[in-house]
């Protein structure tokens, strides 16, 4: 159907080649381990894909492609040396939306020089049928992916507010654009005018846009999965406009990760995909109204040193960090105090819930920039059931993945998401900027009121290293 | 490649891809976006398809266009990788 069936077999080897490669990059990451030479194996890969197109094509402007390269991979590779690690987030959600741009840019060119690409009809003169659809899809999903992670980079990056903006009758636009997207993408198969190809492309972009900007901070996680889901169904589907069995076997791993972490987020979150889309969540809807003061309830405030005191005469301490210890950047000072509990005999885990943080595998990254081994790190299913047999569980700015209301209150935004069994430790040191504002969710949290809980407000960053300070004379 | 040689390859991969990243360990999932962007970035080979054949002015802009952007994926991606998997340590018992 393709009509370059001319290419040497050669070429469609080295291109499988890079996709093992790029599905051997994935495998190194079941075990921190083999993870970097995974990662080595995809530059291989990438390196492969990239000399084999140079190759095999009459390049007629080596020169600007070079630029364009040293360019581009000097912009990239500075980013990455001087990202802050708390700034993942928002770094994936700028990257997502540059493979979505650059499908749609390649689409385009596609479109303008179909001769190029070798999806010309001998015959006809005309670009193939499938073809059409798969340049339709491909152009339509990364203009998605395009502006949907801008205003995910936007909401993450705190220059646009985390709440859910909800347009009056949003589901009707939605499915309105979306069907209209797919009745022109049928349509290009009969007429292959350029207005036809430059709506599907403009209204993708609107959609993109539309679709993200409902979805409330505390979903970040899912919409940041998703989004590197569509960034590989993008390629997938330029991958068959080329027939390039790199690209599809990249598209479709990528694809299916992302798909998969979006999964695991929801699942964390006891939300169903369909809801998350639908958006919403985290807007002032709460019944205890996010900021709204929750009226005086007693609870106990600690201070630095007592909190040090009781972690010295503990046995075990699990350490829970949240979004908070993220921005206020406490990962090292946490390290130092973890380290003084373990020369005072201390056993110090740390518990990490699937969703703490805005991104899948956040808070183990920042950990792990502080030095933490990583077999003191725990998944929430693997330390759940330590909590009762610990002495103190030290929560620094996590919230809702402790609320107990997650098991109790049927009523509450959070019902039926899984929660780390803080409460049943034998102590609770709660680290938190202040009373007010409970958590994404807006929820307010039983845990602060027990009768074993202290709470430490302050900075998490300060409030540590104060506690620090007092562990160390 | 016929329609159903790409397609079959396509499917395959879905599965591949569905087991390999279950496999991934829940601590690497950050890193796992990371790269999976950085290899996503693929599409530059459509995009020096583009740059690379004479025909279009403007399909050959729009494909130094995209490799600049597919670049700073691939290079920011893999090197961002590369940091945050370094960073992943096992300390030695005492």
């Amino acid at each position: 159907m393709h009509e370059i069936a001319q290419i040497p077999w050669g070429v469609s080897l080295a291109y499988l080649a890079a996709g093992v490669l790029f599905i051997l990059a994935l495998r190194g990451l079941s075990s921190p381990a083999t993870s970097r030479r995974g990662n080595r194996m995809g530059m291989i890969g990438m390196a492969i894909a990239v000399g084999t197109t140079l190759y095999t094509h009459d390049v007629v402007s080596l020169p600007e492609i070079i630029g364009a390269i040293v360019i581009g991979g000097g912009i990239g590779f500075i980013i990455a040396r001087r990202i802050a690690m708390t700034d993942m987030p928002q770094l994936v959600a700028a990257f997502h939306s540059l493979v979505g741009m650059a499908a749609v840019l390649v689409g385009a060119a596609a479109f303008l020089n179909p001769g190029a690409f070798g999806i010309l009809d001998a015959v006809t003169g005309e670009i193939h049928n499938a073809s059409r659809i798969e340049m339709g899809l491909g152009v339509a999903i990364g203009a998605i992916t395009f502006s949907g992670s801008i205003i995910a980079f936007l909401k993450l990056n705190g220059n646009m507010s985390g709440k859910p903006i909800m347009l009056p009758g949003r589901h009707l636009i939605n499915l309105g654009t979306l069907a209209a997207i797919l009745g022109l993408i049928g349509y290009f198969v009969t007429d292959q005018s350029p207005w036809v190809f430059w709506t599907v492309t403009a209204l993708s972009f609107i959609i993109g846009f539309l679709l993200i900007i409902p979805i409330g901070g505390a979903d970040m996680p899912v919409v940041v999965s998703m989004l590197n889901s569509y960034s590989g169904w993008a390629a997938a589907a330029m991958g068959f406009t080329l027939g390039n069995s790199a690209m599809i076997i990249t598209g479709a791993l990528v694809g299916s990760s992302g798909a998969i972490l979006s999964y695991i987020m929801c699942k964390a979150m006891n939300r169903s995909f369909i809801s998350v889309i639908a958006g919403g969540f985290g807007a002032d809807a709460g019944p205890a109204g996010a900021g709204g003061p929750v009226i005086d309830r007693a609870y106990k405030r600690g201070s630095a040193e007592d909190a040090a005191f009781l972690m010295k005469q503990a046995d075990s301490v699990i350490i829970v960090p949240g979004y908070g210890m993220a921005v206020s950047q406490a990962q090292h000072a946490l390290r130092e105090m973890g380290d003084l509990l373990k020369k005072e005999g201390v056993k110090v885990k740390y518990a990490i819930h699937p969703v703490a943080g805005r991104m899948p595998g956040h808070m183990n990254v920042l950990l792990a920039e502080a030095n933490v081994s990583y077999d003191e790190v725990f998944e929430l299913e693997d330390i759940n059931s330590e909590f009762s047999q610990a002495d103190v569980a030290f929560v620094i700015g996590a919230n809702d993945v402790t609320n107990p209301a997650a098991k109790t209150d049927k009523s509450s935004p959070i019902y039926g998401m899984p929660i780390l069994d803080v409460a049943n430790a034998k102590s609770v040191l709660f680290v938190k900027r202040s009373m007010g504002g409970a958590g994404y969710a807006g929820v307010d949290n039983e845990v602060f009121y027990m009768d074993n809980t202290m709470m430490l407000l302050a900075d998490a960053k300060k409030m540590v290293e104060e506690i620090v300070k007092g562990l160390a004379h | 490649m016929d329609f159903i040689s790409i397609l079959s390859v396509f499917v395959l991969a879905c599965f591949v891809g569905y087991y390999v990243v279950w496999s991934v360990t829940p601590a690497l999932h950050t890193p796992l976006m990371a790269v999976t962007n950085a290899i996503s970035s693929v599409i530059i080979v459509g995009a020096l398809v583009a740059s690379a054949e004479a025909g279009s002015a403007a399909a050959k802009y729009l494909g130094l266009l995209a490799v600049v952007f597919a670049s700073v994926n691939i290079f920011g991606g893999f090197a961002v990788t590369e940091r945050m998997l370094a960073m992943y340590k096992k300390k030695e018992r005492k």
